[in-house]
């Protein structure tokens, strides 16, 4: 493997992380702050990817497509919260993991009503097409480049609201203890709708942004589950650091182990899971109990 | 002097940056209550904690007799004799009495797993749940589902529980919290038999209490030991006068 | 313990009829209606023995497991690999090797995953769940996503005599129909037994069990693996009835229909999950013949069990039939304790 291939890989690899990141870190966060474990957050990065086709099938425009599907999921993450998940908080996780289970049935079926089962493809958007020429044999397509560079913006946006305002404060100390900060007098209701809301959308928002690089296809929303499940394994629940170090390694892993070890790619990246589970059990940067 | 059952060497504790328990060292003797006092916040509950292997040591030495006791885990140190009670009591609420016990009598029967044969056919472990029961005189309630029974019965039950584990050292975290003077009474009655050839190391912040049962006293605050002796010594302790016992004048 | 089988909240006598009457109806039915039921309730009783074996885990143990089509699927694929290309496999060989292979995945994936608690639990379970779905699915080893056929059942002979011929659909019916009673028989031994005991104790409050001197992980392990290996017995004779595997035998959303399964039938009964298992593949073959969509409905009514019926049919039960005791308590301070411990 010389240089430019590697560079390419690597690029790969950091993009993979970076969406996986956006997926994973939506998960993580209303673990943490609801305590609440959702299976439907895959059939949300599928139904993103959908909407995704149909907006910009619709309208000719991707960013149409970007900020309605994300606003849609979000609202749609609103009313979820509301009519049901509010009443999960407190039930066991046998009750979460039946109810979201019930979600994607309803999400599955619901895509297949209203936009089919059929595998799509969404062109990016006309000033993003093309590829940067690396080397003289090697090149890169602009849309990827920019999906790096959106997803850290998002990315950097999170931490942002998480470490610097009074409502990433209030997450914060939801994730450590729930006790206190309703002690605090902090309105757990409100904050729940909107990190249940805010996951959601960032579900839907990794779908339509790898939608232009990947097909759209209706078992899309499983592996990536997946995927964000062993992410917050490795990284620790309600930790956002954790979910971006675990979603990098996975994104690197996953992508080198394709090229150097093709036959056992898949399992890679579960041998590093079972691995961090012997070092760590709660994650890389998750409270370690006794 | 009787025979040290339980000793405590250096032991330390860390939570992050607060040492929650800081080079405590203490022996129990059979036959003994050796009480350890102090106000809120001083360490006591993790000392316990240390001792049941409820919580790992960041450093020091727990030895049961002869045998070094320190890395096991908490189920392993319940097999080598340490029983132990919560501050909250810690029972199976839906279950008998009767069941309780059984459970405890069980987990030391020497087929505490066997995957067959129905455990109320085991008249072993029967009886030894019965007598544990006896012990603590509960035998009247002994059908009875633990969550209907007062507070103090509930005490008196995870004692019960306790013994049918047959400990040769007993560790009672506040054993009279949230108890009337009645049941207190009573259960200061059960304690003071409970150390025939037991060693008991008890945790309680009622003075009364403490100085009725203590063979034995430890003195603890912010996470160290600050004196240690026989109730009279302890009582005449300047650093306990001016350190704890001078916020409970009617003590001293 | 008050939620054991032997404190059923039926009235024990009704209990005992209706276990003698089912028996006998199992006994006469295939010879009553047409073959097509007869495959149809034979999977349905494969369905209930992968259900009862969950169980074990969830409502014994308390542990939310995602991975046990997993360990049903790894078994259907034991037969498929070990079956010769000509002629039928030996049961008294390939079942055992079957039981063998995944109590030996079973238990390195619960050494791993019960290294951890509640929701991390139930993601590591999950993931290495899928990790078996995702090395069959993805590499060669078994026919790919397309998955391979058997074409020879498997064969019960002992010294040249057949005792069972799992082509016949009859036969193949009464052979499930052991399977299960067996399942049940053993179950029923294991959860009085003092190590059901002890698992049912770990799960009420783990921290109580663990000083009173029971190994409170080495129990777990060893029900996760009892339990991998019951799914296991069910995988194998559905892959024979089938006569074909694929990877969406191991993958998760058959875990979570089984878990749907469980929780219908009630947590806290031992033939709750076999009723349940029976009652969703039965709802499920009539949504089938009435709606396209049927999957919607299947969400729709699971999201209302979740809300409406969180103990099961059996809180239906409870409405017309006399109580026994106390009221079944499935979202007690119990299950919390588990979920949070």
């Amino acid at each position: 493997m010389n240089a430019a291939t590697f560079a390419v890989q690597l690029l790969n690899g950091v993009q993979y992380g970076l969406v996986l990141f956006l997926v994973a870190s939506g998960l993580s966060l209303v673990f943490g702050i609801l305590g609440v474990i959702n299976l439907a957050h895959g059939a949300f990065y599928m139904l993103g990817a959908y909407l995704a086709y149909w907006l910009s099938a619709y309208t000719g425009n991707f960013l149409v497509a970007l900020i309605g599907g994300t606003a849609i999921a979000f609202v749609i993450g609103l009313v979820l919260e509301e009519v049901f998940v509010k009443r999960m908080i407190g039930r066991d996780h046998l009750a979460q993991v039946l109810l979201s289970f019930g979600f994607i049935l309803v999400i599955d079926e619901s895509r297949q009503i209203l936009f089919g089962k059929d595998v799509h493809s969404v062109p990016p958007p006309d000033w993003l097409k093309g590829s940067i020429q690396l080397t003289e044999l090697l090149s890169y397509p602009i849309y990827r480049l920019a999906l790096c560079v959106f997803c850290l913006i998002v990315a950097a946006i999170i931490f942002f609201v998480i470490q610097k305002t009074r409502l990433g404060m209030i997450i914060r100390a939801g994730a450590e203890n729930r006790d206190m900060t309703r002690a605090l007098g902090i309105s757990f209701d409100r904050l729940n709708r909107y990190v249940f809301a805010g996951g959601i959308a960032l579900a839907a928002l990794g779908g339509i942004l790898v939608a232009p690089v990947s097909t759209v296809f209706p078992g899309m929303g499983d592996g990536m589950l997946i995927l964000s499940f062993v992410v917050v394994v490795l990284g620790g629940i309600g930790s956002v650091a954790g979910a971006a170090i675990g979603a990098l390694l996975i994104g690197l892993t996953d992508t080198f182990g394709k090229v150097f070890f093709p036959q056992v790619s898949s399992i890679l990246i579960y041998v590093l899971m079972a691995g961090i589970l012997l070092w760590r059990p709660n994650g890389l940067l998750g409270k370690q109990g006794h | 002097m009787a025979e040290i059952l339980l000793r405590a060497e250096g032991l330390h504790r860390r939570f992050g940056g607060l040492m929650a328990v800081g080079g405590v060292s203490l022996d129990v003797h059979r036959g003994e209550v050796h009480a350890v006092i102090g106000p809120n916040g001083a360490g006591k509950s993790t000392l316990i904690n240390l001792l049941s292997g409820d919580i790992p040591v960041s450093s020091g030495r727990v030895t049961l007799g002869d045998r070094d006791v320190t890395t096991l885990p908490p189920n392993r140190r319940a097999m080598a004799g340490i029983g132990r009670s919560y501050q909250k009591t810690t029972i199976f609420q839906t279950s008998t009495v009767h069941e309780n016990v059984r459970l405890a009598a069980q987990a030391h029967s020497g087929h505490a797993l066997r995957l067959f044969g129905h455990v109320v056919n085991d008249h072993a472990v029967n009886e030894a749940a019965e007598a544990a029961i006896a012990e603590v005189g509960l035998s009247t309630r002994s059908g009875t589902i633990a969550r209907f029974m007062s507070h103090g019965e509930q005490r008196q039950l995870e004692i019960a529980m306790v013994l049918a584990t047959r400990p040769r050292v007993i560790l009672l975290d506040e054993p009279l919290a949230g108890m009337g003077q009645a049941e207190a009474q009573r259960m200061i009655a059960l304690i003071a038999r409970l150390k025939e050839a037991r060693a008991v190391l008890l945790v309680e912040h009622d003075m009364d209490a403490v100085f009725a049962l203590a063979d034995r006293l430890t003195v603890m605050a912010d996470g160290e030991v600050i004196a240690s002796g026989t109730p009279t010594e302890v009582r005449s302790h300047p650093a306990v006068r001016a350190a704890y016992l001078g916020d409970h004048g009617e003590v001293a | 313990m008050a939620k054991l089988p032997g404190a059923t909240h039926v009235s024990s006598r009704f209990y005992r009829i209706a276990l003698v009457a089912s028996l006998l109806v199992s006994l006469v039915l295939p010879f009553v209606v047409p073959v097509y039921y007869v495959q149809f309730l034979s999977k349905a009783m494969l369905m209930g023995i992968l259900a009862l074996a969950l169980n074990l885990v969830v409502g014994y143990g308390g542990l939310v497991s995602l991975c046990h089509a997993a360990f049903f699927g790894l078994a259907g694929y034991v037969l498929a690999l070990t079956s010769p290309a000509s002629g039928g496999a030996s049961i008294f060989i390939t079942l055992p090797l079957a039981m063998i292979v995944v109590a030996a995945v079973a238990a390195v994936i619960g050494a791993l995953s019960l290294r951890t608690r509640g929701i991390y639990f139930i993601m590591a379970t999950l993931a290495f769940g899928e990790m078996l779905f995702y090395l069959f699915h993805d590499t060669k080893i078994g026919g790919g996503s397309d998955g391979i056929y058997i074409y020879y059942e498997p064969e019960a002979v002992i010294a040249g005599f057949r005792l069972v011929d799992l082509g016949n659909k009859t036969h193949f019916y009464f052979v499930s129909l052991g399977a299960l009673f067996l399942t049940l028989l053993f179950l029923k031994g294991l959860v009085g037994s003092p190590f059901g005991h002890a698992l049912a104790a770990a799960r009420d409050n783990e921290r109580r069990a663990l000083s009173l001197g029971f190994p409170v992980f080495g129990l777990r392990l060893a029900a996760f693996v009892i339990s991998a290996v019951i799914a296991a017995v069910a995988g194998y004779l559905s892959a024979a009835q089938f006569g074909f595997v694929a990877p969406q035998m191991l993958g998760w959303h058959l875990s979570a229909t089984v878990l749907v399964m469980v929780v219908l039938g009630g947590l806290s009964s031992l033939v709750g999950p076999l009723v349940g298992a029976i009652a969703l593949m039965g709802l499920e073959e009539v949504l089938k013949s009435l709606f396209d969509n049927w999957k919607l409905v299947k969400g729709l009514i699971i999201i209302a069990l979740v809300f409406l019926l969180p103990g099961g049919l059996q809180q239906l039960g409870a409405l017309v039939m006399p109580e026994r005791g106390e009221a079944p308590d499935t979202t007690g301070e119990a299950v919390e304790e588990k979920a949070h411990g």
